[in-house]
């Protein structure tokens, strides 16, 4: 603990540094110590237990390949209930849940779906691990996870049949809506945006 | 023992409003005090129940949210000022409302820091505290399209409550964050395991780890044990049941932040859109209120996720004259403000308007001016249009409903 606060001296003054910068004038923090040393170091096994993201750069993906229809015999089973037949809106029928599918025309889109609104591929891998199926999230395995990604992609027209959805592949893969995501441009003051 | 101190209890008083009611209890038939809407003919010639545990509401009083399957909203027109009761402030979940033991509760800390840590519940309360008031809005807080429509169905979804938690920027200190971190995640534990990236700027400006709500410990429809909270910011990245932080530099792209929370400006798509933009709302009258000629104190909210609120103008002549209207003090940054302006209602049908102004300059648009400006294709995020309000000759009190269809 004593080598941690001595080890952690510099960081302490640049994240003084950084606490004058951006003025956050809520404590004296005169008297403070470098470190209360309260809470504990977590270690390896603390971090994987949680740590579940994919990065848009594929860090965070596990080992593993997706396959096209073994992900439309698994949609079929465990997601078509509440996402409708193939993740698609049937006209007349009320989902429980948002369709998935549709194409990559951007422009011309009716809602929002992968095809043609989704900016990064990897987003599809990371959400449907941690949050789907809603009914039982957390069940599906990492295989499961992949065959699921690479055929939600085919259905959306993104890749093609045959395509390798991978660690290696997943990140590089184009998004068409893409191109149309900038950041927020709003800055306050006498102006509508 | 249990009969006897409900035998004290109904000898001292413990009659609710107006009905006791015999009651078989094991050790027989005792006087139990019942809650009841019918008051007495003469409250002070019954003697009322006396102290208890935990307190109710006044059975006179009916205030609740309106819940969907996915959120419920605030009744802002109920509001006398702006801190908005614990059990009313308005809900957004995901995927529900976790059960999470404090006693297991930890939040983790890690990635591009010097030294990864975890830190209890216990852990959290010992450092420096700091309490903060301040509003949460959700982004898609805009609904219209109907003359028939509260301000909770229009825009309940904004609250603001005293937070007390402490300093993200105090945590980080602890764990030594690397200078070239440019981006956090904020991970929930709820059954969506909901992420945002953050900006690690916002860390060190304001943001908190807030267990506090209004003085007691956070709602679990808020986040109990433990939230983030990003003042200012879209409700969505103020993450609730709160597990994790980690420390990269870039975005993660996560669901909320690419498919959702993001929304059309011309050809474009906003994306990291945070600051929640100055707005504000006559509460009082609106529907289903009914007003008489005379004065009239017209009451409403302001607030902006920029910083303080500057001025609210009211005009009574549906946009023609706009007048200043009070302040009430103290105005807090990035915070719900009452404001007040009497008006004389002369009987005549009209239409009152409410426009907030905000410390950057920034001036509430109407709906017309964000289309202008966001085009045809404008999607539902982030929409803080000036509300109006038709006064009809008999009093009643109308929205004037606007055109817009979400994509
Ligand atoms: C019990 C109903 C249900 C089942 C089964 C289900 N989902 Fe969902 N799904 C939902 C709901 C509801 C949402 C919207 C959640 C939200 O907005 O927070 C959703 C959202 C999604 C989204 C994000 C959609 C968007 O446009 O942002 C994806 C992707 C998704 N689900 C994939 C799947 C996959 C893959 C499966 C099968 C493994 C699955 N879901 C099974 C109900 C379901």
């Amino acid at each position: 603990m004593i080598r941690w606060i001595n080890d952690n001296f510099k960081t302490g003054i640049a994240v003084f540094t950084l606490l004058a910068v951006f003025g956050c004038g809520h404590n004296s923090q005169k008297d403070w110590p470098d470190s209360f040393g309260y809470g504990k170091t977590a270690s390896k096994a603390d971090i994987i237990a949680k740590d579940i993201d994919v990065r848009p750069d594929g860090v965070g993906l596990p080992k593993g390949a997706g396959r096209i229809d073994t992900g439309a015999l698994i949609f079929a089973e465990k997601c078509a209930m509440c996402h409708g037949v193939g993740g698609k809106l049937v006209k007349g029928q009320k989902l429980p849940a948002p369709a998935l599918v549709s194409d990559t025309n951007f422009v011309k889109r009716k809602g929002n779906t992968v095809g043609n609104y989704w900016p990064y591929a990897t987003t599809l891998f990371d959400y449907v691990r941690r949050s789907m199926p809603y009914n039982a999230p957390g069940s599906l395995t990492n295989q499961e996870v992949y065959d699921i990604t690479a055929y939600l992609l085919y259905a959306n027209g993104v890749i093609k049949k045959g395509a390798t959805i991978n660690a290696q592949t997943l990140p590089k893969v184009v998004m068409p809506a893409r191109k149309y995501f900038v950041n927020d441009d709003r800055r306050g003051g006498n102006e509508v945006r | 023992m249990q009969g006897k101190k409900i035998s004290r209890r109904s000898l001292l008083g413990g009659a609710a409003v107006a009905t006791v009611a015999l009651v078989q209890t094991s050790v027989g038939k005792v006087l139990q005090p019942i809650q009841t809407a019918t008051p007495p003919e003469d409250p002070t010639k019954t003697v009322g129940p006396l102290p208890s545990k935990v307190g109710t509401r006044s059975p006179f009083e009916n205030s609740v949210r309106k819940p969907s399957d996915i959120s419920s909203r605030t009744p802002l027109q109920d509001m006398y000022s702006t801190i908005t009761p614990a059990d009313l402030h308005f809900e957004r979940h995901h995927a529900g409302i976790p059960t999470i033991d404090p006693n297991k509760y930890e939040l983790l800390i890690h990635g591009m820091v010097k030294r990864p840590m975890k830190f209890s519940l216990h852990d959290l309360k010992r450092f420096p505290a700091v309490t903060r008031t301040c509003f949460i809005e959700c982004a898609g807080n805009f609904r219209t399209g109907k003359e028939d429509m509260t301000p909770q169905e229009i825009l309940g979804l904004t609250s603001q409550s005293e937070w007390t938690g402490v300093m993200l920027s105090t945590l980080l200190r602890e764990v030594g964050v690397d200078p070239k971190s440019t981006w956090f995640l904020a991970e929930g534990s709820d059954a969506a395991i909901l992420t945002r990236s953050i900006p690690v700027s916002k860390a060190f400006d304001d943001a908190m780890i807030v267990y506090a709500q209004n003085g007691e410990a956070i709602r679990p429809a808020q986040g109990y044990p433990v939230r983030l909270l990003l003042p200012g910011w879209e409700g969505n990245t103020n993450v609730k049941w709160l597990r994790r932080l980690e420390f990269g530099d870039q975005p993660w792209m996560t669901r909320e932040e690419t498919s959702k929370y993001t929304y059309q400006v011309g050809e474009k798509v906003r994306q990291f859109s945070f600051e929640m933009d100055a707005r504000s709302i006559i509460i009082y009258p609106s529907y289903p209120g009914k007003v008489e000629p005379g004065y009239i104190e017209i009451r409403g909210i302001a607030w902006s996720g920029r910083g303080k609120v500057n001025k609210v103008e009211v005009s009574t002549d549906g946009g023609k004259n706009w007048e200043i209207a009070n302040l009430q003090e103290p105005v807090l940054s990035k915070a719900h403000t009452y404001f007040r302006y009497l008006w004389h209602w002369d009987g005549r049908q009209t239409e009152i308007l409410s426009r907030v102004t905000d410390e950057t300059g920034y001036i509430q648009p109407t709906l017309q001016q964000l289309k202008d400006a966001r085009g045809p294709e404008m999607g539902g995020y982030h929409l803080n249009p000036i509300t109006a309000w038709t006064v009809k000759r008999d009093g009643s009190v109308w929205l004037k409903p606007e055109e817009f269809k979400k994509l």
